[in-house]
């Protein structure tokens, strides 16, 4: 198969980019853009480790053909903490949101779409958004504890708002 | 008394450890600066913005890509391997297969029984027969299926029934196996007796039993197996590995390899969960070497999912005959245990699993006489070995049954038929001297009845709804290490350079559960000093002396005791400084705060800075070592060895659930899991220990099994193998229980695998309160849990 011009913009910077039409999004970030943050810990669809925007949804990127996203933006892990770390980011941090790390892009990322439509999830909406996401290492409470700190923060505090692509 | 977390009391007197008293004598709350704190792991940063380099993270120039092939049937001869069509695939540099390497290889010096790939036969279905190293993932891939293999079948043992059974030595999995039962598949048998067991079930008031089964599972980390191999320039292996113990690999890379061991350098990389299973030395390993080795190239080797099933190592499939004697108190008697686990096609970790099945079952309750016979067989299955609770937990599901069934039939409430019978603090068990110090099971379990509201729950909820509760006890740490020589069992080497920089070096590897961390803690806490001064660097075989790595729960105790001795001596040189700067006894200072401050006048200090360079002075950065080892324990029979431990960690944990009588569906609600981890050095840590491992006991409580069919898993995968999810999570409330050890660093014992034992009875407990059936199978799936209902109607019905 030949390969194809991608024209994508991930994190705020257009890239153009020769893909095999096979190619997942999550494998050309991470191994043409080298974007690894992005995880890939099924390649299946059924652990939420590569989840990523896709225009602005959660989606997940090992399920998604890279020629599917022409012309779309794209915001990775990487793109949370330009200038300052995410709300998101330091509260799973210090909560203690994160032990192996490997979901923990994931996490985030679904978190991040669940607090831009709801900025007061209860934890009954936080379980349903992250339902799709695994974790082995947590039992996930320190995940929801991440999740409502830094609500309470982006909510409560003037802390700049997430960039937008 | 030990503190109990969230109960309003304060330390006293069984709290020993050296520095928690104040000045005037009394006992102080937290007598510690960094120690107790809640603090972020170390290298939490890293991993939420994606900065964290994972194995398959990892680039270099020039580097190729390897797949595996494995094998397609359970048990067959290879009578040819074909692999000229895929060497003349472009793209492809190298295929290797079982005839280039032929030391056998294994975590354990006794097992030695895993081949770099299949020679001659294939003993399980995924086993690696062949593996290609090519230009690109695509290539490989398409460079194994140009690969023939033929095989002409073999007998296949598939059911441990199968493996007992006497068979003509050439049918035998593996040579070598059990002496007392030659011409089987029985790997290891160990048999026990200890006190008059039969006099004790003659004279029981009250006698339970049950024959228990339990599938295997797997550890389910999120991270799939990877690795990159790098034989460079200088004619050295560089092996990037998210390994828990990179000292074992280091030492069967050199076997299989044939290298000197410097002539390898082990390089862990973040590791993306483990739970034991990636504690063995891989097969996967040795490959991607000997692909390195014969390219001269970077090789990269990434599994799939599936793979890493196939990779295996989880809990061992266990069939169980059990039973137990009590007297009209409710004291126990007797145990009297037969459990036969599936080990699988390797031998793994499993001659100690044989013991643990067994051993651990002597607590946390006080066992007046005890019978075992255990044996572990080999089968044509995924390799069983090492997983979270390692060879407690199946057992423990057993006896916690049977206690709560022998409380039915006493009439006793199950928590109370508990307490009457556990371990004193301070105490040995009569028959392996297991050496119990402090133990908070008491406290813990008393707390989890409060909270929970057991007295006007237990007995009293409506059909469908229950309670239950089990209890455990876990090693912190194996007393006696793998390899028999005189090394310590950990050692930290510390550096401080003038740049005020705090370097600590150990193998301990962090895994997630933080133990970078904890060293830092340790250091901090005795030099006074801020966490931010020190980094740790635990990755490399280079600089890193030598520790045995994340198992048995020992990194706290042992890696953690280590780095605390390290650091006293540099506290010596320092406080040696500051009392050349200051005119004071050297003995008097306090170190806190980035200070070292005169104690009896707290108005003279000098910073850590100040006393440091001038300890620096003349021999310019100041190194330390620490080291631990084991104290002399237990008994001198044979095999007494086995689930020795410095400590012993306490847990008491009860589960809420309600069950659906029309469809054995089983929802849990709540857990109340009290541990007794001696002192929590980071509670947030312990509080992250204990949930993961309520979840993950959860999920083998309920949902997580490795179905065959065949010899061949038939739910490689998370579609079908159902790790809980946030929906099937109940909300779990850790209840810390601070019992003080007097050995552990600043008092601290294990917390990261023995909570997740006493999760299981738990739960199946509280199913017989809600719906009155006992499951003597595991997980108890709902299909599992409606036979068991029916089965009861139909009973009644008679």
């Amino acid at each position: 198969m030949a390969k194809k011009m991608l024209h994508i913009t991930v994190n705020g910077r257009p890239f153009e980019v020769a893909v095999e039409p096979f190619h997942t999004l999550a494998s050309v970030l991470r191994n043409e853009l080298n974007l690894t943050g992005t995880k890939v810990g099924c390649d299946m669809g059924t652990c939420g480790c590569c989840t990523v925007h896709i225009d602005g949804k959660a989606k997940l990127s090992c399920l998604t053909l890279a020629l599917e996203c022409e012309g779309a933006q794209i915001r990775t892990i990487e793109g949370l903490n330009e200038g300052q770390m995410h709300p998101l980011q330091r509260a799973f941090a210090e909560c203690g949101g994160s032990q192996c790390g490997y979901c923990t892009p994931g996490f985030i990322m679904k978190s991040c779409e669940l607090l831009q439509k709801n900025p007061e999830p209860t934890r009954d909406e936080i379980k349903a958004a992250l339902s799709g996401n695994l974790c082995r290492c947590t039992g996930y409470m320190k995940i929801y504890e991440a999740v409502e700190t830094a609500a309470n923060e982006l909510r409560t505090k003037s802390v700049p708002a997430p960039v937008k692509v | 008394m030990p503190i109990v977390s969230g109960s309003g009391e304060t330390r006293n007197e069984h709290q020993l450890n050296k520095g928690i008293w104040s000045e005037a004598g009394a006992p102080v709350a937290n007598p510690f600066n960094v120690i107790g704190k809640r603090v972020p792991l170390k290298d939490a940063y890293r991993k939420v913005t994606g900065e964290g380099v994972y194995a398959d993270d990892m680039k270099f120039p020039g580097m190729l890509y390897s797949r595996i092939l494995r094998a397609t049937k359970p048990h067959a001869r290879i009578k040819r391997v074909d692999t000229s069509k895929a060497e003349k695939l472009p793209g492809v540099r190298a295929v290797v297969t079982g005839a280039d390497a032929s030391n056998r290889f294994g975590v354990l010096p006794v097992s030695q029984d895993e081949l770099a790939l299949a020679r001659d036969k294939v003993i399980y279905n995924g086993e690696p027969v062949a593996a290609v190293a090519a230009d690109t993932e695509e290539i490989a891939a398409e460079a194994i299926w140009l690969i023939d293999v033929e095989y002409e079948p073999l007998q296949e043992f598939l059911k441990p029934a199968d493996s007992l059974k006497e068979v003509a030595p050439e049918l035998q999995i593996h040579d070598k196996v059990e002496k007392k039962h030659p011409n089987t598949n029985v790997h290891k048998a160990v048999d026990q007796e200890f006190g008059d067991v039969e006099g004790a079930f003659k004279s029981a008031a009250s006698i339970v039993s049950g024959e228990f089964k339990f599938d295997g599972i797997s550890h389910g980390f999120t991270e799939p197996h990877a690795i990159v191999a790098h034989w460079d320039a200088d004619d050295r292996l560089q092996l990037y590995t998210p390994q828990q113990v990179p000292h074992y690999t280091h030492r069967a890379l050199a076997k299989v390899l044939e290298l000197p061991m410097h002539r390898i350098q082990v390089i862990r990389t973040m590791v993306g969960g483990g739970f034991g299973g990636k504690s063995d030395p891989f097969q996967h390993e040795m490959i991607a070497s000997l692909l390195s080795m014969r390219t001269r190239k970077p090789v990269k080797l990434t599994m799939d999912r599936e793979e890493t099933f196939l990779t295996g190592r989880g809990r061992h499939p266990t069939e169980g005959k059990l039973a137990m004697a009590f007297d009209k108190s409710g004291k126990l008697l007797a145990l009297d245990s037969n459990i036969i686990i599936d080990g699988g096609a390797y031998g793994s970790f499993g001659v100690v699993s044989s013991y643990y099945n067994g051993v651990l079952s002597n607590g946390p309750y006080w066992m007046p006489s005890f019978r075992y016979h255990g044996k572990r067989v080999y089968s044509n299955r995924i390799p069983s070995g090492a997983m979270r609770g390692h060879g407690s937990v199946n057992p423990r599901y057993c006896t916690e049954t049977l206690i709560d069934m022998a409380a039915v039939e006493l009439g006793l409430d199950p928590c109370e038929i508990r307490l009457r019978n556990f371990l004193p603090s301070n105490t040995l068990t009569p028959f392996h001297r297991f050496r119990i110090t402090s133990n908070g099971i008491r406290e813990g379990l008393a707390e989890a009845m409060k909270r929970s509201d057991w007295k006007n729950k237990w007995g009293k909820l409506p059909y469908g709804h229950g309670i239950g509760v089990g209890c455990a006890w876990y090693i912190s740490g194996s007393a006696l290490p793998i390899h028999w020589n005189k090394l310590p069992q950990s050692t930290v080497h510390l550096k401080i350079d003038m740049d005020g920089g705090v370097t600590i070096h150990s193998l301990a590897a962090d895994i997630g559960q933080g133990s970078d961390t904890m060293l830092a803690q340790c250091v901090a806490e005795v030099i006074g000093c801020s966490l931010d001064r020190i980094h740790v660097k635990s990755t490399t075989t280079d600089t890193a002396p030598i520790d045995l790595g994340s198992y048995s729960s020992r990194v706290t105790f042992m890696a953690g005791n280590a780095a605390r001795k390290a650091a006293e001596e540099i506290r010596t040189r320092l406080a040696a400084a500051a009392s050349k700067l200051t005119g004071q006894p050297a003995q008097y200072f306090d170190f806190a705060d980035e200070q070292i401050i005169c104690r009896s006048k707290p108005s003279i200090r000098v910073s850590f800075m100040e006393a440091l360079h001038e300890a620096q002075a003349d021999i310019g950065a100041l190194v330390a070592s620490g080291s631990y080892q084991s104290p002399p324990l237990g008994s001198e029979f044979k095999g007494s060895n086995a689930g020795l431990s410095p400590s012993y960690s306490f847990s008491a944990f009860i589960a809420e659930v309600k069950v659906d009588p029309e469809t054995g569906f089983v929802q849990p609600l709540k857990v109340w899991a009290a541990h007794d981890c001696g002192r929590a050095l980071n509670p947030m840590s312990v509080e992250g220990q204990v949930e993961g491992s309520v979840h993950m006991g959860l999920g083998q409580a309920l949902t997580e099994q490795m179905r065959y069919r065949n010899g061949q898993m038939l739910n490689a995968n998370f579609l079908d193998y159902k790790i809980p999810t946030p929906f099937d999570t109940p909300e779990i409330e850790v209840i810390i229980v601070e019992s003080a050890d007097p050995e552990g660093p600043f008092g601290a014992k294990e917390c990261g695998e023995g909570a997740l034992a006493p999760v299981i009875p738990a739960i199946g407990n509280a199913i017989y309160d809600a719906v009155g059936v006992r499951m003597f199978e595991v997980p108890m799936t709902p299909d599992r849990v409606l036979k068991a209902i029916e089965a009861k109607a139909r009973a009644a019905a008679k």
